[in-house]
């Protein structure tokens, strides 16, 4: 029921042509999505102008004087053992990020094999990935990495708390990709292949792989959320990498200092701000990311 | 069937509860830190003295007496067999006081606030949801979405220190620390009940908050997705009136699922409680885990772990037997 004259375009959209007006219409159709990237983007800004601004060095103790409310010298005040707050947060916005893709890009990894294994092949692997699976998810993650943060001797570096971390995040993409799979294996697409002689790896790498990139993608944002969520949880009881100034990490010497107490709201304040713009920002396109990977649920989410 | 469905589910949790008592068995075995060695220096420091020989026999003595001179499997099994029986042993930094001591005076404040904040939030959340997802819902509760989204993805403790700032550092409506005024001793007057529940509000709505935020965000995607389905159209045109359609066929369908995955969250709303109570300094197991850790007290540590985990796959066991009481479309061979 197209009109036969051509639609007139308006404002913006006369300007654009060709994949810039699609990509333009499909985010007026999908705006958790474009909030999403704004935020995230935002957030890059700020740390790609903060690092000029800032000499990251100054994110140790001992670098400026205490206790210093915000200035022009120091944008965000100092702390009480004399870390230039906005060179903290600076370089632990890209820390934090940092365990959070370090543990969704290992956990994406895994569970995507396992997912891969258990529903192409079913049978007993099947059932012993699930049983691992659903066993592991029960648990709270938090309380069985706290038990591996607390006994790695020495303390953990970044890139160990991402690691730690990657120890359980694959179980969720695991779980939500092989239902995938299992939905994938019997369309007729998968038959043919199989039929015309393709082997299993095959089957799973030509065929099924493509077709549940957009779902391998928006698990791997949810891992990546899910492991920020578990490493500020775990550096905000005191397990992790106490000498990198990651926005956990800040959140735990608040507590440390009592900072609350003493009135210090520059302190405390931006991590906050970050922690909850970076969470609100990977929720947002993970559930952008939901609608294109599965148009059908339009307008639900 | 009905027996199938059961078993499967009691295996699920013997296999949680073995799980948790194997990772507190060999984790730390893994990791290589040694709580007796780690205390007997911060002891020697403490003294102002220190200690450079001596301290390996002395906690290979120690260790002759937990009994960790015996192979792995028997170390293993024993470990086993006391877990099961909830025997976590001593806290070394409080030395005779046991665990299970510490537990006890623990447990009663973190299930108490816990508790009610959780039936608060699923009860308030969920009714919200339903509301701001049904037609002749008024324009500006539906301008709740966006705020419901952000709650929800904010961490409970991180509202929590937003809240202790303004309305008890800021505004001192409430107190600022604690579980119930220094210096009162617990007693089941009006006084010390009124006192508690003072300090329990902050904590308690910073968990209410943020799970009405989620539970909100649930319950809509499960309503939306009902308003499709041919018995809500069968009710609208039998002409049924609206407030009927709305609680007994919509909420009564879309509540179940919601259950469901209220199960499924207990470990996440305990873990993240675990901090509202450090930021509070709430008496509850949160604050002591907080302080084992500090001190690596390692039994309390494991014993707190092991206790939460049983606790939650109990609670989701009770759902899950509860459940297909609840709804009859269950069928006890579905997974």
């Amino acid at each position: 029921m197209q009109p036969a004259v051509a639609r007139t375009r308006f404002g913006i959209e006369r300007r654009l042509t060709g994949r810039w007006l699609t990509t333009y219409r499909y985010a007026r159709r999908n705006p958790a999505l474009l909030m999403g990237l704004a935020i995230l983007s935002a957030l890059f800004l700020f740390w790609a102008v903060g690092s000029l601004m800032v000499d990251s060095s100054e994110a140790r103790p001992l670098s400026a004087p205490p206790d210093l409310r915000p200035s022009l010298e120091y944008p965000l005040g100092t702390d009480r053992v004399g870390r230039n707050i906005f060179a903290v947060i600076v370089s632990g916005t890209v820390l934090t990020l940092r365990i959070g893709l370090i543990a969704g890009a290992v956990g994406i990894s895994i569970g995507t094999v396992l997912a891969f294994v258990a529903g192409y092949y079913g049978g007993w692997i099947d059932a012993v990935i699930r049983g691992v699976v659903d066993t592991l998810i029960t648990v709270p993650q938090l309380l069985i990495l706290i038990i591996i943060a607390a006994s790695v001797r020495g303390g953990l570096n970044v890139e160990q708390m991402g690691l730690v971390i990657a120890t359980l995040s694959w179980t969720r993409p695991a779980r939500v990709m092989r239902a995938q799979v299992l939905t994938m294996r019997q369309r007729s697409y998968v038959e043919v292949a199989r039929l015309s002689g393709m082997s299993g790896p095959e089957v799973i790498f030509r065929e099924l792989m493509p077709n549940l990139m957009p779902y391998i993608v928006a698990s791997f944002v949810l891992a990546v959320a899910g492991g920020i969520l578990a490493s500020v949880g775990l550096e905000a009881l005191g397990l992790g990498p106490l000498e990198s100034p990651t926005l956990g990490v800040t959140i735990y010497w608040n507590i440390y200092y009592s900072s609350l107490l003493h009135g210090m709201w520059w302190w405390w304040g931006p991590p906050m701000l970050i922690i909850v713009l970076l969470f609100v920002g990977l929720f947002l396109v993970t559930a952008g990311l939901d609608e294109w990977a599965n148009p059908r649920l339009r307008k639900r989410i | 069937m009905r027996a199938g469905y059961v078993i499967r589910r009691l295996a699920l949790v013997l296999a949680v509860v073995w799980l948790a008592a194997s990772v507190n068995f060999f984790v730390p075995r893994i990791g290589g830190r040694d709580p007796i060695i780690e205390k007997l220096l911060q002891e020697a420091q403490f003294r102002s003295g220190h200690l450079d020989s001596g301290y390996r026999e002395m906690a290979a003595e120690y260790g002759k007496k937990f009994g960790l001179d015996q192979p792995l499997y028997k170390q293993y099994v024993r470990y086993l067999t006391d877990t099961v029986q909830f025997k976590f042993g001593a806290s070394i930094s409080q030395y005779p006081v046991t665990v299970n001591e510490l537990l006890a005076n623990t447990v009663p404040w973190t299930v108490g606030l816990l508790g009610v904040a959780t039936i608060v939030s699923f009860g308030l959340g969920t009714f919200l949801g339903a509301l701001v997802s049904w037609g002749r819902t008024p324009i500006y509760l539906k301008a709740l979405i966006p705020a419901f989204f952000t709650l929800s993805a904010i961490p409970y403790y991180l509202l929590g220190l937003v809240l202790l700032y303004f309305f008890a550092f800021k505004a001192s409506w409430f107190p600022i620390f604690g579980g119930y005024e220094a210096g009162t001793l617990p007693s089941y007057s009006l006084d010390f009940i009124l006192n508690v529940l003072r300090h329990a509000t902050l904590p308690a709505l910073s968990i209410v908050l943020v799970g009405i935020g989620f539970w909100a965000l649930g319950m809509r995607a499960m309503m939306v997705t009902m308003q499709g389905e041919d018995y809500m159209v069968q009710a609208e045109a039998k002409g049924l009136n609206e407030r009927r359609i709305f609680w007994r066929y919509a909420i009564r369908n879309a509540i179940l699922p919601q259950s469901t995955s209220l199960a499924l969250s207990l470990g996440h709303i305990v873990s993240g409680a675990v901090l509202v109570e450090v930021i509070f300094g709430y008496p509850g197991v949160g604050s002591l885990l907080f302080l084992a850790i500090r001190e690596f007290d390692y039994f309390v540590i494991t014993g707190i772990v092991f206790m939460v985990i049983v606790a939650i796959a109990l609670a989701m066991l009770l759902m899950d037997l509860i459940y297909p009481v609840l709804d009859p479309r269950i069928k006890y061979s579905a997974a």
